[in-house]
C-alpha cells in the first residue's frame, strides 16, 4: 500500500471516529466502544474494498455489508456519510424521534444500509443468504459481514458458519471485531467463544488474523479473502474497544454509555487532532 | 366444478408451488431437513438450484430467507410451525418482519393433528405468533383448492407472509373455480344463516360446514365463514355477521390465546360489542395420540361445534 492511500484511509478512519462520536453524544446513549474499534475496518471496505457507488446504493451488482454486530450502527452510520450515502448532519440526529438513524440499522430507510440488524447472530445468516443468491445468479459481488467476539457466543453463528462452509461460499467474508470486551465483562471471562481460528477452521473457514487497525495488514487480508476459492472466508481483527478515544480505549463501561458533556469535549479535541495531524502533517 | 379432492393442505402447497416454481424463477426454497414432511421434494427435484437444504437449523434459514429476499428471490422458509413460526420466531420478528421482507414462512405440521408426536411437536401457538408481527399476513387455508389460492396469493404479495399447512387428508369443500375469487384478506361465507356465525379458519372449516348442516336439521340457523386470511382480518364481514346473528363463535385448531378468536373477539369489543365464545385448544398442551381421536378429545369436530352451539344459544 502506498503512502498516499494509506494516508488516505486513516483520515476516512478519523472522519468516521469523529461521527461516531458526534452520533452517540447527539443521542445520549449508543455504543461508541464497538464502533470505534471498527471504525478503520470499516474505512477499508467503504474507501477501499468494496464495489460500491453511494449514488447507487441498491445496485444490484454491488458488494453488500452486513453490520451483524447493529450495536456499532454509529461506526456503520458515519462511514455511510463520510463516504457520501446521505448528508453528514444526519449523525446528530441519531436515535432521535423521527429521524432516519436508528439505535441500530434499518435498511428499509437507510440509504447504503444493506441489511436490517441489531439482533445478535442473525445478520450473518442474512449475509450468507445474499452470498447464496450471488452464487445462484452467477453475479460477482461479494458479501462482507462485521460480528463481534462477543457475539460469536450466539449459536445461529455457528449454524451460519456451518452452512457457508457445507456450501463453500467464497463470495462470503465474515470479520470478527476482537475488541476482546463485552457488556459483562472480558470475552474470554464470560463465554469462552474462542479460539475463533480452530472453530472456524473446522467449520470449513479459510482464516486470517490480523491488527484490525493496521490498513496494510487488513489489505494483505482482503486480498487473500478475495484470492480465496472454494472456501467462504474469516478476517480476525484484533482490534482495541474504543480505539481513538483514550479514556475509552479497553473500557467494557463504554460498550454501551454516551459521552457527558467535559467527556465529550475531550474526546473530540483528541480525534480532531489526530484527524489535524493526518491532514496536514 | 372441480372435483371433491381429499388431501393434506400440504400435499396442495407442495403442488402449487412446484407448478408455480415454472412460472416464476424467483421462486427458492427451503428446507431445514423435512423437505418429504412439508411436500416440497418435488419442487427440489424440478429445479435444484432453488432448492436450498439447510439441515436442522431453523434459525439460520429464516435468516438465509431473509438474506435471499433482500437480494430480489421469494423465499418460501419450510419446516413444522413448532420450529418456523415457533423456535425462529425472534429471527422472522427481526430478520423477516421488521424489514418487511419478501419471506414466505411456512407452517406444516400445525395443530393437535399431528398426532402422535405429541406436544413437543403440536404447534398451537404459531397464529398467535405470527399475527403479533406487525405487517405479516397470517394464512390458514381450509382445503386443497383454498391452499393452491392461497400459494398464489402469497407469491404475489410483495412481503412476509406466515401459511399454515396441515398434516391431515382433508376433504375440499372449495370447487377450482371458488378458488379463483380467493382474496386476501377477505372471509368468504360458505353459508348463510341468522343465529349464529361460526368463524372458522384451516382443519375447523369442514367442521363447522357439517355442523351448520346438521343444525339446520333441529332449527338453528347458523351462518359459516371461512377466515382463511387471520391478518388483516376481515373486519367488514365480521362486522356484518356481528350485526346479523348477534352471536359470534369461532372454530380454530390452535390455542384460545391469541388465535383467530382473539382476534375476531378483539376487533368486535370496540366496533360492535357482540358475544364472541372460542372454540379452540384451552391453553393447555396436546399429548400423543391418533390425530381424529385428539381432534375429539379436544373438541375439535363438527360434533363438539354442535354441542357448543346449542349450549350457547340455549343461554
Amino acid at each position: 500500500m502506498d503512502e498516499q492511500t494509506r494516508r488516505q484511509l486513516k483520515i476516512a478512519a478519523a472522519k468516521i471516529r469523529l461521527g461516531v462520536l458526534e452520533g452517540v453524544y447527539s443521542a445520549r446513549s449508543g455504543h461508541p466502544g464497538g464502533s470505534l474499534s471498527a471504525a478503520d475496518v470499516l474505512a477499508y471496505l467503504y474507501f477501499r474494498e468494496m464495489h460500491i457507488d453511494p449514488q447507487h446504493p441498491k445496485d444490484p451488482d454491488r458488494d453488500r455489508f452486513v453490520l451483524s454486530k447493529g450495536h456499532a450502527a454509529p461506526g456503520l452510520y458515519a462511514a455511510l456519510a463520510v463516504r457520501g450515502y446521505f448528508p453528514e448532519s444526519e449523525l446528530c440526529r441519531l436515535r432521535h424521534v423521527g429521524a432516519m438513524l436508528q439505535g441500530h440499522p434499518d435498511m428499509k430507510g437507510t440509504p447504503g444500509v444493506d441489511m436490517s440488524t441489531g439482533s445478535l447472530g442473525q445478520g450473518v445468516s442474512a449475509a450468507v443468504g445474499m452470498a447464496m443468491a450471488g452464487k445462484m445468479d452467477s453475479k460477482a459481488y461479494r458479501v462482507y459481514a462485521l460480528l463481534g467476539d462477543g457475539e460469536s457466543e450466539e449459536g445461529q453463528v455457528w449454524e451460519a458458519a456451518m452452512f457457508a462452509g457445507h456450501r463453500k461460499l467464497d463470495n462470503l467474508c465474515l470479520l470478527f471485531d476482537n475488541n476482546g470486551l463485552q457488556i459483562d465483562g472480558p470475552v474470554d471471562q464470560v463465554a469462552g467463544p474462542g479460539p475463533l481460528d480452530e472453530k472456524l477452521w473446522a467449520f470449513g473457514f479459510e482464516v486470517a488474523e490480523v491488527d484490525g487497525h493496521d490498513f496494510d495488514q487488513l489489505e494483505l487480508a482482503f486480498d487473500q479473502a478475495r484470492r480465496t476459492q472454494g472456501k467462504p472466508f474469516a478476517i480476525l481483527l484484533n482490534t482495541v474497544k474504543g480505539k481513538g478515544v483514550s479514556f475509552m480505549e479497553g473500557q467494557a463501561g463504554w460498550h454501551g454509555k454516551a459521552p457527558g458533556e467535559e467527556q465529550y469535549q475531550t474526546a473530540k479535541a483528541e480525534l480532531e487532532q489526530a484527524l489535524e495531524v493526518l491532514e496536514n502533517g | 366444478m372441480a372435483e371433491m379432492v381429499k388431501k393434506a393442505t400440504r400435499e396442495s402447497f407442495g403442488e402449487a408451488l412446484t407448478e408455480l416454481g415454472a412460472v416464476n424463477p424467483d421462486i427458492v426454497v427451503l428446507v431445514a431437513d423435512l423437505a418429504d414432511a412439508t411436500k416440497v421434494e418435488n419442487f427440489g427435484k424440478a429445479y435444484p438450484e432453488r432448492f436450498i437444504e439447510c439441515g436442522i437449523a431453523e434459525a439460520n434459514m429464516v435468516g438465509v430467507a431473509a438474506g435471499l429476499a433482500a437480494c430480489g428471490k421469494i423465499p418460501f422458509a419450510t419446516s413444522f410451525a413448532m420450529f418456523s413460526a415457533g423456535r425462529a420466531f425472534e429471527q422472522v420478528r427481526n430478520s423477516v418482519g421488521y424489514p418487511h421482507l419478501n419471506v414466505k414462512i411456512i407452517g406444516s405440521h400445525a395443530g393437535i393433528s399431528v398426532g402422535e408426536d405429541g406436544a413437543t411437536h403440536q404447534c398451537l401457538e404459531d397464529i398467535a405468533l405470527m399475527r403479533a408481527i406487525p405487517g405479516m399476513v397470517v394464512i390458514n387455508p381450509c382445503d386443497h383448492y383454498e391452499m393452491r389460492a392461497a400459494v398464489q396469493a402469497a407469491v404475489d404479495y410483495p412481503g412476509p407472509v406466515y401459511i399454515r399447512l396441515g398434516r391431515l387428508a382433508v376433504e375440499s369443500i372449495h370447487h377450482g373455480d371458488e378458488a379463483r375469487d380467493f382474496q386476501l384478506g377477505r372471509g368468504m361465507v360458505l353459508r348463510e344463516g341468522t343465529d349464529i356465525t361460526l368463524v372458522a379458519t384451516g382443519l375447523l372449516v369442514q367442521e363447522a360446514v357439517k355442523a351448520a348442516q346438521s343444525l339446520a336439521d333441529k332449527g338453528i340457523s347458523a351462518q359459516v365463514i371461512d377466515m382463511h386470511t387471520i391478518k388483516p382480518l376481515d373486519t367488514k364481514l365480521i362486522l356484518k355477521a356481528a350485526l346479523e346473528t348477534g352471536c359470534i363463535l369461532t372454530c380454530e385448531e390452535h390455542s384460545t390465546v391469541g388465535g383467530l378468536g382473539e382476534a375476531v373477539a378483539s376487533y368486535l369489543s370496540e366496533a360492535c360489542p357482540t358475544p364472541v365464545h372460542k372454540l379452540g385448544v384451552e391453553d393447555r398442551f396436546g399429548h400423543s395420540g391418533p390425530a381424529l381421536e385428539l381432534l375429539e378429545e379436544f373438541g375439535l369436530t363438527a360434533t363438539a361445534i354442535e354441542a357448543r352451539v346449542r349450549e350457547i344459544l340455549k343461554k
